[in-house]
C-alpha cells in the first residue's frame, strides 16, 4: 500500500476524531444556547479567549472519553517493520485493522497516534483528580489557618512554606522511587491526605445541619461509608468490594502531586479567608452564633470559589506538566504507559533523527495546557466582570 | 530591621534543618541501604550480608545520631575491623588514621562522600554547581529584561492590540514546559529535520559557552519563566494602571510616557519581584530538565546521577544547596519587598 | 449658619464671562449588553469666583460630570451630546497635548478616597512640586519653595517634614489636605471636589470644609463642590444644581433653592432629612417612595414621574421635561411641568405621627466595664507588646422600648463595645447585665439561642451585610434555624415571609440573589434577620449612614417602626448627630475609649455640654438656613487609640482647656460628673464655667 501524503494523513486524522468533533459540537451548541441560565459557566460564552481555552479542554475531554473509538491500533503492539516508521507509513500487508500508521512509529514499532490518544485518557484520568484532592486539603487546611490565626496559622503556614521550599524535582526523586514504595510511606501519606476530603464532607454536613440531627445523620453516615469505602480502595487498596483500586506506583504519582499542590492552594485560601473573614456577613454569622466550620464552608468558601475556580484550571494544566515532567525523568507511572511525559522521555534519545515520537506528544500537552490557561483566562476576566 | 532579619535568619535555619533532616531520612531508608550495601559490595550478598555490611559501614546508627554525624554535631562512627583495622566516618578519610579529628560534617566542611564520583562530594559539587550558575546567570540576563518589558508593555495599556498579541505570547509560553520548547527547538532549530542553527547538546558548552552551543538551553528555561513573570507583571501594571493615583497624575496634566514611568512602573514592579525570586524554585526544575536533555554537566544533572545512582551523600549536598538557594531568594525577596514598597516599615 | 459665602460673586453689569459653562450635555458609557446614558441634557454655569454645589444621590451622575469636565471618562465612557466650554473654550473638541496644559493648570480635581489618590511609593514634596515643574517649567527649588508655601496654606504643621514623607505616614485629614495642596500648585482657575470629605470623620471634615471655604476666597478659584449632603454645600456653595437620575433637575442660588424650592424631588429631600426641629413622635421624616430608577430604565417623561406626590397622567409622562424659568429669581430653573401649579408651602402629607413608646424596664445594664486588647507593634511581629483600651469604664443602662444612640467618630470604641455585647469578644473587668443575668464574661458559643436571639446586630454597609451567595429567603430562614425558631421548614418558610412583611419587602425577594437588590433593600433584608429571633436588644451600627438620604429616612422609619411594635430596645451607633437628635431618647457620646457624656437627647444636645460635644454638634452641618452655627474647628487629629494621651483624652483637641486650672487635665483622667438627674459628663470644667457655655445652635426666626 501508498504511504498517506499530508493531506491523507491530517484527513485520516480529522475523521479519527469524529466523535470528538461531534461532541464540541453539540456542547457548544447546547451551551450557547442557554448561556444565560449557566451562571459562571455561561460566561465563558461570553469572551472568545475562554471559548478557544475551553474549546482546546473539551477536545482533550472527548479524546480521552472516546479514546476507545480514536486509536487507531493497541498503543503497546508493536508491529514488525515500523520501527521508527514515517508519518502516514502503511502497515506490512496482510495486516488487519487501521492500513496506516497515521503519526508514524516509534522506536520500539508503536503507533504513535494510539499513543498519544490513549495518552490523553492517562493524562486526565490522574491530573484532575489529583488536583482535586490538593483543592480539598488546601482548603480544609487554608480556612482555619485565614479565619482562627494564631499558633495554628503558624504551624500550618510553616509546613506549606517547608514543602514549596523542596525543589519538586528532588521531592519526586525522592518520593517516587521503587525503595519508597517498598517502605509503604506513600500508604502513610496517602492515608493522611486522603482522610481530608472526608472530614471536609463530614464538617460541611455537620455545620450546615446541626438544627436538623436527622439530616445530618443521615449526610454524614453516607459519607462515611461511601468516603471510607472509596479510602480503603485508594489508600490500601484493599477494597472489600474489590471494585476501587489504584496500583502502588500510580499510588505514590497521585500523592506526590496532591502534596505539591496542596501548600500552593492553602496559602491561596488562607489570603482569601483573611481577606473575606473581615465582612458584615461574616460578622452577622457570628452574633447569631454560628460555629466557626459553618462560617468557614457556608459563609466564606463560597465567596472565594471565583478565583479558586480560576486557580483550579490553571492548577490542572500545571499537573499535567508535573506528571510529564514524572515521565520525563522514567519516574512513576511504568514504562510501557502511553503518558505524554514518558513518551516525550523516550523520543528525545533519537530526537535529531526521528523528531516524531517526541514531537507530537509534546504538542498534545503543550495544547491542552494552553487550553486550561486560555479558560482560566477568560473566566478570570468574566467573573470580575460586573 | 535587624531584629527582622535575625527572625527570618532562624526560620530559615530551622525550614533548612527540616528540610535536610528530610532528606536524609527519605535516602537512608532500609532498602536504600540494602541497595547501597548490594551496589558498593556484591549484588549476590545474602540478607546476613547486607545487615553486617550496614552494621559495619556506620549506616545501623540511630537515624537521628547519623543525622547528627552528617551535620557534625556527633562524633564520626568508629569501627575495628575483624582484622583489627580501625575504620569509622572521619577516620577513613584522615591521613593518619589514629589522629582523625571525632567530628566530620558539614560544619567541619566535610560533604561526604560521592560513591557515584568516587570522590568527595565538596570537590565535585563546586565544580558542578559553578557551570550552572553560568547557565543561570545568561538565564537571568535573558529573562528578566524581557519579561519586565513584555509585562509593563502590555499591562499599559489594557486591552490594546499589543497587548493581546503580547499577552498570547506569555500565555503560550507558560503552558509549554521545558521539556516541550526543548524538544520543539531541538527538532526546529537544530536537526537536520528543521534549520540546523543551534546545536542539539550543550556538551561543548562546559569548556566554552557560545552562542550556538547555548544559546538553546538559556531560552528553553528563560521561556518558561519570560511568560509567567510578564503575566504576573502585566496583572501587576494593569491594577496600577487603575488606581486613583495614576488618575491623579493625568488629571494633574502628565503626559502617557511621564505617568508610566513616573508613576505607575515602580509600584508595578513590586509585585512581581518577588515573583522573579519565588520563581527560583522552579527555574531549578527547569535546569534540571535542560541540563538533562541538552547534557549539560551542570547542577541539575548531577542532583539526576545522583538521585538515579542511589549516591546519598552526593544527592544530599545537592538538596542543601538547592533548600539553601530557594530560601536565600526568599530572603531577598523579602528584603527587596520592603524596600521597593515604601508602605512597609519594619520595626 | 456660618456667615453667609460673601464670596467675591461677578458683579452684574461688569459680566464677566462664564469660566465654566455645560450646556446639554449628555454623556453616556457603552457596556456589551447596552449602551447606559449616565448623563443627559445637563447645564450649568459657574462663573469667575463662585462655588457650585452639585448634589443628588450616589448613581445620579455627579461624578460623570466631574470627569466629563477633566475630560476623563474612561475607555467606555464618551459624550454623545452638548458643549462643555471653559474660558470661551470647547473642552469636548480638545486634543491631548491641549487637553494636558489645563488638566491641573487650569482645572484641578479631587476626589473621594484621599489615600487613594496620592501615589504610595513617591514622596509627597515630588508629587506636589511635578505639578508647577511640568506646567510652568521651573526648576525644583523653586517648585519646592513654593510647595513648602501651599502646605503652609493648608495648615499642616511642619511642612518641611511632610514634604518628605511618603503618604502612608500621614493620616487620612492630612493626606486630604495634601491632595488639596497638590490641586492648588499651579493655582487653578476652577477646582472640581467630588465628595472630598465622604471618607473622613465629622471633626475632620469640619475643618477640611473650612479649609476649602478659605483657600477659595484666597485664590479666587471657581470651584465645583459634589456632595450628596445638602448641609455642607450649604457651608460651602453659593449656586447649587440638583441631580436626579442623570438630570439636573432644580438650579439656583442656594438660598432660592433651599428657601423656595421648586422642584418636588428637591422638596422631597428636604423632608426626608433629619433637620432641627423634626422629631418621631410629632414631626417624622417622610421618606421618598419608591426607588431610584436606573439609567436604562428611566420611565417615560418625568424622571422623578413614579415617586412624585404630584404626577399628572398625560402631562407628566408624555414627553420629555425641559429646564423652566422660575420667573423672578436669579438664574433659578426647574425641570418641573407643574411648579408654577404646586402649592409649595403645603406641609408634607404622610406624617402619620405615631405615639410616644412608653419606657419600660431596664433590660441591659453595663456596670463599668473595660475592654483592652494586647496588641504587638511592628509588622514582622518585633516591638514590645501595647495594651490598647478600646473601652474605659463604660457604665449604662437601657430600657425596654427606649433608643439609645451611642455617638463617637471612628476609633472611639463603639465597634468594640458592640462586639463585647454580642459575645464575639469577652469583657476585661466590669459587667454586662441582661435581664439581670451576667453575660460579660460568656461568650457567644455558650450562650443559649434564646440569649443570642434577644440581643442582635445590623451592619452598617449594605454592600457587605449579606452573604453575595445565598439567596435572601435561604439566609432568612437560617437565622430562624439557628434560634430555634419553628418546627418544621415548612412554619420557618412561613416566619420567613412574614418576617419580610415586616421590613416591607414584597415575598418574591426571597428567592433573590443580594445582588439583585438596592441597598435600602438589603439593609432591610439585614434587618428582617436580626428580627428573626425576635430580639429584644438591637445593636445598629450606623445602619443608614451608606445610604443615600432618601432611602435613610425610609430605613430608619422602619427601624423606629418595629421598635414600636415590638418594644425593642434600641442602642443606635451613628456619627451623625442630626439623625440621632431625631430619634433617640438618650445619648451617649464616646470619645477614645471613654464615656464623655450621657445624657437624655435633650440635655446632651443643650448646654452646658462636654467640649467634644459641643464640637461635635458644630462640626455636623445642617441643611437649614434659618439655623445659626456657631463654628468651632477642632485642630489636629484624632489620637490613636494605641498611645492615647495622659490625662483627659480629650486634652490634645480641647479649646476649653486653659479654663481648668493647673493643667489638670492633662495630668488626671476627669471623674463621671452628675450635672442633672440623668445627665453626666468627665470633664474638669468648674461649674462656673458650664454653667455659661453658650448654645452652639440657634434657629433664627423665621
Ligand atoms: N465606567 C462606567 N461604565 C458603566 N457605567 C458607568 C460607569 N461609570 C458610571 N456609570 C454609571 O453612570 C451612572 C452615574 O454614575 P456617577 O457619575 O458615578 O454617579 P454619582 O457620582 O452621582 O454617584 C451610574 O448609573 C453608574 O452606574
Ligand atoms: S413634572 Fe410632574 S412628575 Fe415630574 S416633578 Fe413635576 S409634577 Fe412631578
Ligand atoms: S477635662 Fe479638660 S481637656 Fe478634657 S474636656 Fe474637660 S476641659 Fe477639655
Ligand atoms: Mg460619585
Amino acid at each position: 500500500m501508498e504511504p498517506l501524503g499530508w493531506g491523507g494523513i491530517l484527513a485520516g486524522i480529522a475523521l479519527r476524531f469524529l466523535p470528538v468533533w461531534i461532541g464540541l459540537a453539540a456542547t457548544f451548541a447546547i451551551s450557547i444556547a442557554f448561556k444565560r441560565r449557566l451562571g459562571l459557566y455561561g460566561k465563558i460564552f461570553d469572551s472568545t479567549v475562554g471559548m478557544i481555552g475551553l474549546g482546546m479542554v473539551l477536545f482533550w475531554v472527548f479524546t480521552a472519553l472516546f479514546a476507545g473509538m480514536i486509536a487507531t491500533h493497541d498503543p503497546l503492539a508493536v508491529v514488525s517493520g515500523m520501527k521508527n516508521a514515517k508519518l502516514g507509513s502503511p502497515l506490512p500487508e496482510g495486516f488487519a485493522g487501521y492500513p496506516h500508521y497515521l503519526l508514524g512509529g516509534d522506536n520500539l514499532a508503536r503507533d504513535v497516534f494510539s499513543r498519544m490518544v490513549m495518552g490523553a485518557r492517562e493524562v486526565l484520568k490522574i491530573a484532575p483528580a489529583a488536583t482535586l484532592f490538593a483543592f480539598m486539603v488546601g482548603i480544609t487546611l487554608g480556612l482555619p489557618a485565614g479565619y482562627f490565626g494564631g499558633t495554628l496559622d503558624m504551624v500550618l503556614s510553616f509546613l506549606a512554606n517547608l514543602v514549596l521550599a523542596f525543589p519538586v524535582i528532588l521531592l519526586f526523586y525522592l518520593l517516587v522511587t521503587p525503595e519508597i514504595v517498598e517502605t509503604g510511606i506513600p500508604v502513610i501519606m496517602a492515608a493522611v491526605l486522603f482522610l481530608l476530603p472526608i472530614l471536609f464532607l463530614v464538617l460541611l454536613w455537620n455545620s450546615r445541619y446541626r438544627v436538623a440531627p436527622m439530616q445530618r445523620n443521615v449526610l454524614v453516615a453516607v459519607t462515611l461509608v461511601v468516603g471510607f469505602w472509596l479510602y480503603a480502595g485508594l489508600a490500601f487498596d484493599a477494597d472489600p468490594l474489590g471494585l476501587i483500586s489504584m496500583p502502588a506506583n500510580l499510588l505514590i504519582v497521585f500523592v506526590s502531586v496532591v502534596f505539591v499542590n496542596a501548600p500552593t492552594v492553602f496559602r491561596i485560601v488562607r489570603g482569601l479567608t483573611l481577606d473575606i473573614k473581615t465582612r458584615d456577613y461574616v460578622a452577622a454569622a457570628q452574633t447569631r452564633g454560628e460555629g466557626p466550620w459553618y462560617i468557614m464552608l457556608w459563609e466564606i468558601l463560597p465567596n472565594a470559589r471565583g478565583p479558586l475556580i480560576v486557580d483550579f484550571c490553571l492548577r490542572i494544566g500545571y499537573t499535567t506538566i508535573l506528571l510529564g515532567t514524572l515521565g520525563f525523568f522514567g519516574l512513576g507511572v511504568s514504562p510501557e504507559s502511553p503518558d505524554w511525559g514518558s513518551t516525550i522521555n523516550e523520543g528525545r534519545r533519537l530526537l535529531s533523527v526521528f523528531p516524531h515520537p517526541a514531537l507530537v506528544p509534546a504538542l498534545a500537552l503543550m495544547s491542552l495546557v494552553l487550553g486550561l490557561n486560555l479558560l482560566a483566562d477568560g473566566l478570570r476576566e468574566e467573573s470580575l466582570r460586573d | 530591621m535587624l531584629k527582622f532579619l535575625l527572625r527570618r535568619g532562624g526560620t530559615m535555619l530551622l525550614t533548612a534543618l527540616c528540610l535536610t533532616f528530610v532528606v536524609f531520612f527519605l535516602t537512608n531508608l532500609p532498602p536504600n541501604l540494602e541497595k547501597l550495601a548490594k551496589s558498593e559490595a556484591s549484588v549476590r550478598m545474602s540478607d546476613a550480608d547486607v545487615a553486617s555490611w550496614i552494621e559495619r559501614n556506620g549506616y545501623g546508627r540511630p537515624i537521628l545520631v547519623r543525622y547528627g554525624e552528617w551535620l557534625g554535631v556527633v562524633p564520626g562512627w568508629t569501627n575495628t575491623e575483624a582484622d583489627g583495622r580501625l575504620r569509622g566516618r572521619c577516620v577513613d578519610r584522615a591521613p593518619v588514621p589514629a589522629e582523625a579529628p571525632a567530628y566530620c560534617g558539614l560544619l567541619q566542611g566535610y560533604w561526604g562522600f560521592s560513591t557515584f564520583f568516587k570522590a568527595p562530594v565538596g570537590d565535585k559539587l563546586g565544580y558542578h554547581l559553578g557551570l550552572t550558575g553560568i547557565l543561570m546567570f545568561w538565564v537571568m540576563m535573558l529573562m528578566v529584561p524581557a519579561s519586565l518589558l513584555i509585562g509593563v508593555l502590555a499591562g499599559m495599556r489594557e486591552g490594546s492590540r499589543t497587548d493581546r498579541v503580547l499577552s498570547t505570547f506569555s500565555i503560550t509560553t507558560t503552558a509549554t514546559p521545558e521539556y516541550v520548547s526543548g524538544v520543539v527547538f531541538i527538532v526546529f532549530l537544530a536537526s537536520p529535520a528543521g534549520f540546523q542553527l543551534f546545536k542539539g547538546s550543550a556538551a561543548s558548552a562546559m569548556d566554552g559557552p557560545t552562542f550556538e552551543n547555548f544559546f538553546l538551553p538559556v531560552l528553553t528555561i528563560a521561556l518558561y519563566g519570560i511568560g509567567y513573570i510578564a503575566r504576573m507583571t502585566r496583572a501587576s501594571m494593569t491594577e496600577v494602571m487603575t488606581a486613583q493615583y495614576i488618575r491623579t497624575a493625568r488629571l494633574k496634566g502628565l503626559s502617557f510616557g511621564a505617568i508610566v514611568l513616573r508613576h505607575a512602573l515602580r509600584n508595578a514592579l513590586i509585585a512581581p519581584f518577588t515573583v522573579i525570586m519565588l520563581q527560583f524554585p522552579w527555574l531549578l526544575n527547569g535546569v534540571v530538565i535542560v541540563e538533562t536533555l541538552f547534557n549539560y554537566k551542570g547542577f541539575g544533572w548531577t542532583l539526576v546521577q545522583a538521585a538515579g545512582n542511589n549516591d546519598i551523600e552526593l544527592l544530599l549536598a545537592c538538596s542543601v544547596v538547592a533548600v539553601f538557594v530557594v530560601l536565600v531568594t526568599q530572603l531577598i525577596s523579602d528584603v527587596g519587598y520592603v524596600f521597593l514598597n515604601p508602605r512597609i516599615r519594619i520595626a | 449658619m456660618t456667615d453667609p459665602a460673601p464670596h467675591p460673586a461677578a458683579e452684574p453689569g461688569t459680566a464677566a464671562a462664564p469660566i465654566l459653562e455645560i450646556e446639554n450635555l449628555s454623556i453616556s458609557f457603552f457596556t456589551r449588553l447596552r449602551e447606559i446614558p449616565a448623563v443627559m441634557d445637563f447645564s450649568c454655569t459657574v462663573m469667575p469666583g463662585e462655588a457650585m454645589g452639585l448634589v443628588g444621590e450616589s448613581g445620579c451622575g455627579k461624578s460623570t460630570v466631574a470627569l466629563a469636565v477633566m475630560r476623563d471618562l474612561g475607555k467606555n465612557g464618551r459624550i454623545v451630546g452638548g458643549r462643555i466650554r471653559f474660558k470661551g473654550r470647547d473642552l469636548t473638541t480638545l486634543g491631548d497635548t491641549e487637553l494636558r496644559d489645563i488638566r491641573g493648570k487650569e482645572i484641578a480635581m479631587i476626589y473621594q478616597e484621599p489615600m487613594a489618590s496620592l501615589n504610595p511609593a513617591m514622596k509627597v514634596g515630588r508629587q506636589l512640586m511635578e505639578v508647577p515643574m511640568i506646567h510652568e517649567g521651573i526648576g525644583a527649588a523653586e517648585a519646592r519653595a513654593r510647595a513648602l508655601e501651599v502646605v503652609s496654606d493648608v495648615r499642616l504643621p511642619d511642612p518641611a517634614r511632610i514634604l518628605n514623607a511618603y503618604p502612608h505616614q500621614l493620616s487620612g485629614g492630612q493626606q486630604q489636605r495634601i491632595v488639596i495642596a497638590m490641586a492648588l500648585m499651579s493655582k487653578p482657575a476652577l477646582l472640581i471636589l467630588d465628595e472630598p470629605t465622604t471618607a473622613l470623620d465629622v471633626t475632620v471634615e469640619a475643618a477640611v470644609v473650612d479649609l476649602v471655604k478659605d483657600l477659595g476666597r484666597k485664590y479666587g478659584t471657581s470651584m465645583l463642590f459634589i456632595s450628596h449632603n445638602l448641609g455642607l454645600v450649604l457651608e460651602v456653595c453659593d449656586r447649587i444644581c440638583v441631580m436626579y437620575s442623570g438630570e439636573a433637575v432644580e438650579t439656583g442660588a442656594v438660598s432660592d433653592v433651599f428657601d423656595r424650592m421648586r422642584h418636588p424631588y428637591t422638596q422631597a429631600l428636604f423632608r426626608s432629612i433629619p433637620l432641627p426641629g423634626a422629631d418621631k413622635t410629632t414631626r417624622p421624616l417622610v421618606a421618598i417612595p419608591g426607588n431610584f430608577p436606573l439609567p436604562h430604565e428611566r420611565p417615560q417623561g418625568c424622571n422623578f414621574g413614579p415617586r412624585c406626590d404630584h404626577f399628572v397622567a398625560g402631562r407628566c409622562d408624555a414627553a420629555d421635561v425641559p429646564m423652566f424659568e422660575v420667573p423672578g429669581q436669579d438664574r433659578h430653573a426647574t425641570r418641573c411641568l407643574r411648579f408654577a401649579e404646586i402649592d409649595w408651602s403645603a406641609p408634607a402629607k404622610a406624617a402619620r405621627a405615631g405615639e410616644k413608646v412608653p419606657v419600660g424596664d431596664v433590660v441591659l445594664r453595663m456596670d463599668d466595664l473595660r475592654k483592652y486588647y494586647e496588641v504587638s507593634g511592628g509588622l514582622f511581629g518585633g516591638g514590645a507588646r501595647k495594651v490598647v483600651k478600646a473601652n474605659e469604664t463604660l457604665s449604662f443602662e437601657a430600657r425596654e422600648g427606649e433608643t439609645l444612640a451611642i455617638v463617637g467618630e471612628s476609633g472611639c470604641g463603639k465597634s468594640t463595645f458592640a462586639k463585647v455585647l454580642m459575645g464575639l469578644e469577652t469583657a476585661t473587668s466590669g459587667r454586662i447585665l441582661l435581664y439581670n443575668q451576667e453575660i460579660q464574661d460568656t461568650p457567644i458559643e455558650k450562650r443559649s439561642p434564646e440569649t443570642v436571639g434577644s440581643v442582635q446586630m445590623v451592619f452598617q454597609n449594605p454592600f457587605d451585610t449579606l452573604n453575595p451567595s445565598m439567596t435572601v429567603g435561604r439566609q432568612i430562614i437560617r437565622a430562624l434555624e439557628v434560634f430555634g425558631e419553628g418546627r418544621t421548614d415548612a412554619e420557618r418558610e412561613a416566619r420567613m415571609l412574614e418576617l419580610l412583611d415586616l421590613v416591607k419587602l414584597p415575598r418574591e425577594f426571597a428567592t433573590r440573589m443580594p445582588r439583585q437588590l438596592s441597598g435600602g433593600q438589603k439593609q432591610r433584608v439585614g434587618i428582617a434577620r436580626a428580627f428573626a429571633g425576635g430580639a429584644k436588644i438591637v445593636v445598629a451600627d450606623e445602619p443608614v449612614s451608606a445610604l443615600d438620604v432618601s432611602v435613610q429616612a425610609a430605613v430608619t422609619d422602619l427601624l423606629m417602626e418595629i421598635q414600636r411594635k415590638n418594644r425593642t430596645t434600641l442602642l443606635f451607633i451613628s456619627h451623625d448627630l442630626s439623625i440621632v437628635r431625631y430619634l433617640s431618647d438618650r445619648v451617649m457620646v464616646m470619645y477614645l475609649g471613654h464615656v464623655v457624656e450621657i445624657g437624655s437627647t435633650d440635655q446632651v444636645f443643650s448646654p452646658p455640654y462636654h467640649p467634644y460635644t459641643e464640637a461635635l454638634l458644630s462640626a455636623v452641618p445642617i441643611a437649614d438656613t434659618h439655623v445659626r452655627k456657631k463654628r468651632i474647628v477642632l485642630e489636629g487629629e484624632i489620637p490613636s487609640a494605641m498611645n492615647p494621651p495622659p490625662g483627659c483624652p480629650f486634652q490634645t483637641r480641647c479649646r476649653w482647656k486653659h479654663e481648668v486650672a493647673g493643667g489638670l487635665c492633662e495630668r488626671e483622667v476627669p471623674p463621671m460628673r452628675t450635672l442633672a438627674p440623668g445627665h453626666q459628663i468627665k470633664c474638669h470644667l468648674p461649674a462656673a464655667v458650664l454653667a455659661g457655655m453658650e448654645p452652639v445652635i440657634t434657629i433664627a426666626a423665621e
